[in-house]
């Protein structure tokens, strides 16, 4: 028997728990032609502004010992350009696609809310706090509980749409901010946005990176991850969408086991385009070969 | 289109240079010159990230026996710089890898009949063979292979087998001329007042002056540029480069993976980069 694998996020029913994240997913169509996007649960869309924003200089990546930083800066094709361009993709695929947004005031936070919101095809946003590698905005946000309050204030008064909160780990206590979030009136957290971090050229004495730091993710950043979403997921009502390194529907199961109740899908992108995809069907089964008939009885059932 | 290949051979050309061949799933014959395969060298996290190859060549190979079907491949040529390349090298036939391609916008073989100058520095000449092979049925073709040394210059007789006429130049005089290479384009354009087209892929220096040669002299001249990549489809926007307009005021960045690899020299900036 299949086992029932849906699970929701605020009014967002997925098919499937697997989620691409922001900004390794481009808008959709990139990946259509490697992966049946109806197979996987939701798309998430790279973060969008209300101006293009034209990003950081080169190099903007640079692979770690099981990772990768990244300082792309946002570089995307403004609000505008998304409903003109990209939007009708996402009319033709069946699968929830996710608008990822940010701001540099609650003002803009809440006007690009409020355009998304008039989105029939946006099903869902996410609200990007925690952006590690623009200097104005974003990270700001992301790291005091007050302002990040504000900011899910601005954007809850703004849509009835589902509305995720994606928390930065570059903080000292994510509990805290993960409440903050919550009390605002977020309906669901992704855990986590990259950790900065540096690499440096010994031979040039200089940064490998143009923006000197970037931000960590893949396989490197799983056990951090693992850790925050467990630490949130007890603290929260709200569903909490895991994130950070999963490779494997193995991975993603772990996550699900911590207490988040649907998973991110990021760099792994980059390495098979069709991750997502494999991920959802292999952890499908997982509970067929372990006689589990939902996937929800997993949702925080780690033990001891 | 993401395929599993399987590795016919893969040997060291001149030292430090691979080539290796692979079997490819048919529609990789159609693959344009200036195209590019994303590797992924093993199923391992580490490396981590895809590595980018300039298609070097495609061909079928024929059966020996009547009644077998013939087998599509694919080759690349590389370098070893890192862990990515150094763990490929150590690849065997038969060896299994998981591949991405042909990605990217490839080059423009312009009109029949003009001539056709072709610059490779180094490991830059990987893209180079498949673009010959092209040109050569309608037009003639010249070869400027430069290197730092003879060591660097790579596969010359291929090009030859073509009918290509080859130029080589040297930095420490060991093949060719001494000097770089783009001296000995200048030659070729001084002595046929500038006529044809040029198409270039090798380090960014020597590209920046191929690109200023084909601005002072109005020759048309394309380009093939490396980036730091993740994903070799638009998506990651590690790769970008600049537009010639490109201002901090108005940026104008270009992915080198789907809008590149091969650029008009004219439409990207050099100065400053």
């Amino acid at each position: 028997m299949k086992p029932a694998m849906s699970v929701e996020i605020g009014s967002l029913k997925l098919r499937n728990p697997v989620m691409t994240a922001s900004g390794t997913f481009g808008y959709g169509e990139e990946f259509s032609q490697y992966v049946d996007l109806e197979k996987i649960g939701a798309f998430v869309t790279k973060g969008l502004s209300l101006k293009p924003r034209a990003g950081n200089p080169t190099p903007r990546i640079v692979e770690t010992p099981g990772g990768m930083l990244n300082a792309i800066g946002l570089q995307n094709v403004g609000i505008d350009a998304f409903i003109q361009k990209k939007v009708p993709f996402l009319r033709s695929v069946n699968t929830p696609a996710i608008a990822n947004f940010f701001g540099y005031t609650p003002d803009e936070y809440a006007e690009l809310a409020s355009r998304l919101d008039a989105i029939p095809e946006v099903a869902a946003l996410e609200v990007n706090i925690s952006c590690p590698n623009v200097k104005q905005g974003g990270i700001v946000f992301g790291t005091d509980p007050g302002c990040a309050a504000s900011v899910v204030t601005a954007c809850r008064a703004a849509t009835k749409k589902t509305l995720i909160v994606k928390l930065s780990p570059n903080v000292t206590d994510i509990v805290e901010m993960a409440q903050a979030c919550e009390g605002a009136g977020a309906d669901a957290l992704s855990v986590i946005n990259t950790l900065t971090g540096m690499a440096i050229d010994l031979e040039r004495r200089r940064p490998v990176l143009a923006n000197v730091t970037g931000g960590l993710s893949g396989p490197a950043i799983k056990p951090i991850a693992l850790r925050m979403v467990w630490q949130v997921a007890r603290a929260v009502k709200v569903p909490v969408i895991g994130i950070g390194g999963i490779m494997s529907a193995t991975d993603a199961l772990e996550f699900i086991l911590a207490g988040a109740t649907a998973v991110q899908v990021g760099t792994a992108s980059f390495v098979n385009p069709a991750a997502a995809q494999e991920i959802a069907e292999g952890m499908e089964q997982w509970l067929v070969e372990r006689g589990i008939a939902d996937i929800r009885s997993l949702i925080g059932a780690l033990e001891g | 289109m993401q395929f599993k290949a399987m590795i016919l051979d893969n040997a060291e050309v001149s030292p430090g240079y691979w080539r290796m061949r692979m079997t490819a799933p048919p529609e990789m014959l159609e693959a344009k010159p200036g195209q590019f395969v994303m590797v992924r060298v093993n199923p391992s996290i580490d490396p981590l990230i895809r590595r980018p190859f300039g298609v070097f060549d495609v061909g079928t190979l024929q059966p020996a026996y009547t009644g077998a079907v013939p087998q599509p491949y694919l080759e690349i040529l590389y370098r070893v710089v890192g862990k990515g390349t150094g763990m490929l090298s150590t690849l065997h036939e038969n060896d299994i890898l998981d591949i991405l391609g042909p990605l990217g916008t490839g080059f423009e073989n312009g009109p029949a009949g003009e001539e056709k100058l072709i610059v490779g520095g180094g490991v830059g000449l990987a893209p180079l063979y498949l673009l010959a092979k092209e040109l050569v049925k309608d037009s003639p073709v010249r070869l400027f292979a430069g290197g730092r040394t003879r060591d660097d210059v790579l596969c010359i007789t291929e090009f030859e087998r073509l009918g290509v006429e080859c130029y080589t130049a040297t930095e420490d005089g060991s093949l060719g001329e001494c000097g770089l290479v783009t001296k000995v384009l200048e030659q070729r354009l001084d002595a046929t007042a500038n006529k044809g087209q040029i198409f270039a892929c090798g380090p960014h220096g020597m590209l920046k002056a191929v690109a200023a040669i084909g601005a002072k002299r109005s020759v048309k001249t394309q380009v093939s540029l490396e980036g730091y990549m993740a994903c070799g489809m638009g998506a990651c926007l590690g790769c970008v480069c600049q537009g010639a307009e490109h201002s901090n005021e108005n940026p104008d960045y270009r992915c080198v993976c789907t809008e590149g690899p091969v650029f008009e020299a004219a439409e990207l900036k050099w100065e400053g980069n």
